[in-house]
């Protein structure tokens, strides 16, 4: 394992940013892989530190391909982590919509043009991610429909799902669609939790991590075969909105099935308790997103649903 | 006649309300114009707060001169402009990268796409902007190549200092102007002053501009003031100033002065070592149109934009 710090920035005051690279392996440039690039990514650098106390045994006992090199960055803005910001802390810009940056511009796009040119080049990028919606996702793995995309191979992670996005004008700045217009073969791994940290669903991450860098003959790694994942377009996923505002009672969670007419969630008044609206599922499908906070406002997104799908 | 345009139920007894103030002529023919003001898509953009007041006012006191319908929406953001919050609260969402939104898809989209489709029909909208809390614009229009044909117009008579075109390649597609223009309703971004702050000479210069466009349009019957003739500039005669090094930035020379290339503008100080960190000069001979005014700077920070070739 070969650390280094690949791009650092001077504060007034603050201690400097230091970005850290974590490099296992020689040769060519095989798999590049990013945790938090928000400051509320916790479970992100979570997964990474893991991952690369997994690669460092790994490569201690011989076990990276010859000629394969990984790069793990852990952590693009712990500026902000540490002081409990999501976007840039001085002027709340998101690091992850700055790519692939621009080395003369703005602070956030110098951080990113500083990643993006240390990320590039790579066969494979595998970014931790998290979404702008508070709740919680069935562990996938994501891919935007850039026309470079290949479903299957993120089928090879085993993990239960692959979503395909149609990029938005917004998307067209984030990591992992500039990694695949710069030919990268690119993927988003989203576990359970995003500001807190959740075990389980980091294990499956590592291990999902793990097991496609093995497929592609990167590393030797022996594991469970995982899941023949189920390949959905992120457009086919059935939307359920709140159709009140109050405190959210959730009953269904992400991954179980429900039925067309089942009461998946309930709003409760805010200040007599009683259920002022039930949220009724609208198709039979498994649970693929749900709102996760106490309290939603009318209107919020509160699930999404895999239409006829049986768990 | 104030309307909600938008009405959501938020969790504990509050409803987020989206309201305009639509004055209409004292006799409608049914054949009026509409012109729409809108400000506060950024919670801490408090410039348009002024001009929306500033031309109720003028309109309530000569009724007899309105000939057309004019809708005034003062806070597209309410629970940001009322929480010193930029974004969407609760969401850390840029609102004007939510247009032009769908009534399926989440709160903020949900939002946007109503607002989209009650001001559409207008036949012209201005869409009132303060830069952020951390630059001072000198009163400015901003609109992209391929909508200049049609907006210039309105651009030149609206009485700012000049317009920006812009590349069409730095378009954002989700801008409220960018999906207004494309559903074929003309708009225009005028960016004023600074965040946080209201400058009442930029107020009324743009509320002067306003009623001289509602003129032009036959809202508006009044006695208008001359307007400005604008600079036009194309994005390659900008030059851009960016901190080289993090500190505290104090400015020297002022907003909208001539500065020749290399001529000093202000220096990042290290307040800690007593040294000057850099010594910011300009990177051609032009006009400063924008400066800095938030004076911690990281490395990268934009300190100034120079408008190339140009002296008023």
């Amino acid at each position: 394992m070969r650390k280094e710090v690949f791009y650092s920035l001077k504060a007034p005051y603050r201690d400097e940013l230091r970005i850290m690279g974590y490099h296992f392996g020689q040769g060519e440039k095989a798999a590049c892989i990013v945790g938090s690039t928000r400051g509320n990514e916790v479970q992100q650098l979570y997964v990474c530190s893991q991952l690369i106390k997994a690669l460092k045994e790994l490569e201690a006992h011989g076990n990276i391909a010859a000629n394969k090199e990984i790069l793990v960055i852990p952590s693009v803005n712990h500026y902000s982590m540490n002081i409990g910001k999501r976007f840039w802390a001085v002027d709340n810009t998101d690091i992850n919509r700055m790519f692939p940056g621009y080395n003369r511009g703005e602070t956030t796009q110098r951080i990113a043009a500083g990643v993006f040119e240390k990320a590039q080049g790579y066969s494979y990028g595998i970014q931790f991610t998290s979404f702008y919606m508070p709740g919680d996702f069935v562990p996938h793995v994501r891919m935007m429909e850039t026309g470079y995309q290949n479903a299957s191979l993120a089928n090879l992670f085993g993990m239960p799902y692959v979503v395909i996005r149609k990029p938005k004008p917004i998307d067209t700045t984030t990591l992992n669609y500039n990694w695949q217009i710069w030919e990268t073969s690119a993927f988003s791994v989203y576990t359970k939790e995003t500001d807190l940290i959740d075990g389980d669903s980091a294990r499956q991450a590592v291990s999902a991590v793990l097991r496609f860098l093995t497929r592609m003959g990167i590393i030797r790694y022996n594991c469970h075969s995982g899941y023949i994942a189920s390949v959905i377009a992120e457009e086919e996923l059935t939307t359920v909105h709140a159709n009140a505002g109050g405190i959210y009672h959730r009953l269904k969670m992400p991954g179980q099935e429900t039925h067309r007419g089942e009461v998946i969630a309930e709003i409760l008044d805010p200040y007599e308790g009683i259920v002022r609206s039930q949220v009724i599922s609208p198709t039979d499908g498994v649970i693929f997103f749900s709102h996760k906070k106490p309290l939603v406002m009318e209107h919020d997104i509160v699930c999404r649903i895999i239409r006829r799908l049986h768990e | 006649m104030i309307e909600n345009v938008v009405s959501i139920e938020l969790p504990v007894d509050e409803k987020l309300l989206i309201q305009k103030n639509r004055i209409e002529p004292l006799e409608m023919t049914g054949k009026e114009k509409r012109i729409t003001i809108v400000t506060g898509t950024h919670g801490d953009e408090l410039e348009g707060q002024f001009v929306c007041y500033e031309i109720l006012r003028r309109i309530r006191d000569n009724m007899e001169n309105l000939h057309g319908v004019v809708d005034i929406f003062p806070a597209f953001n309410p629970l940001g402009i009322d929480s010193i919050t930029r974004g969407i609260p609760m969401f850390d969402l840029d609102m004007n990268r939510t247009f032009p939104g769908s009534k399926e898809g989440n709160l903020p989209e949900y939002i946007t796409a109503q607002l989209i489709e009650d001001i559409v029909g207008s036949d012209l909208c201005v869409d009132i902007h303060a830069s952020n809390i951390y630059l001072r614009e000198m009163p400015q229009v901003r609109m992209s190549e391929i909508t200049q044909e049609k907006l210039m117009p309105y651009a030149k008579r609206i009485n700012v200092d000049f317009v920006w075109v812009h590349a069409s390649a730095t378009v954002l597609e989700s801008t409220l102007a960018h999906s207004l223009n494309m559903l074929g309703v003309p708009t225009i971004v005028v960016e004023m002053g600074v965040g946080m702050r209201i400058t009442r000479e930029y107020g009324y210069q743009l509320v002067d501009g306003i009623f001289n466009v509602m003129k032009e349009m036959g809202i508006w019957s009044g006695d208008v003031l001359p307007v400005r003739d604008p600079i036009v500039s194309q994005d390659g005669a900008v030059g851009f100033v960016n901190a080289e090094a993090s500190g505290i930035f104090v400015p020297i020379a002022p907003i909208w002065s001539y500065v020749e290339q290399g001529e000093h503008i202000g220096n990042i100080l290290n307040p800690l070592t007593g040294h000057i960190e850099h010594r910011v000069v300009s990177p051609c001979d032009g006009t400063l149109f924008t400066l800095r005014e938030y004076p911690i700077v990281y490395h990268g920070s934009l300190i100034a934009r120079v408008l190339g070739g140009v002296r008023v």
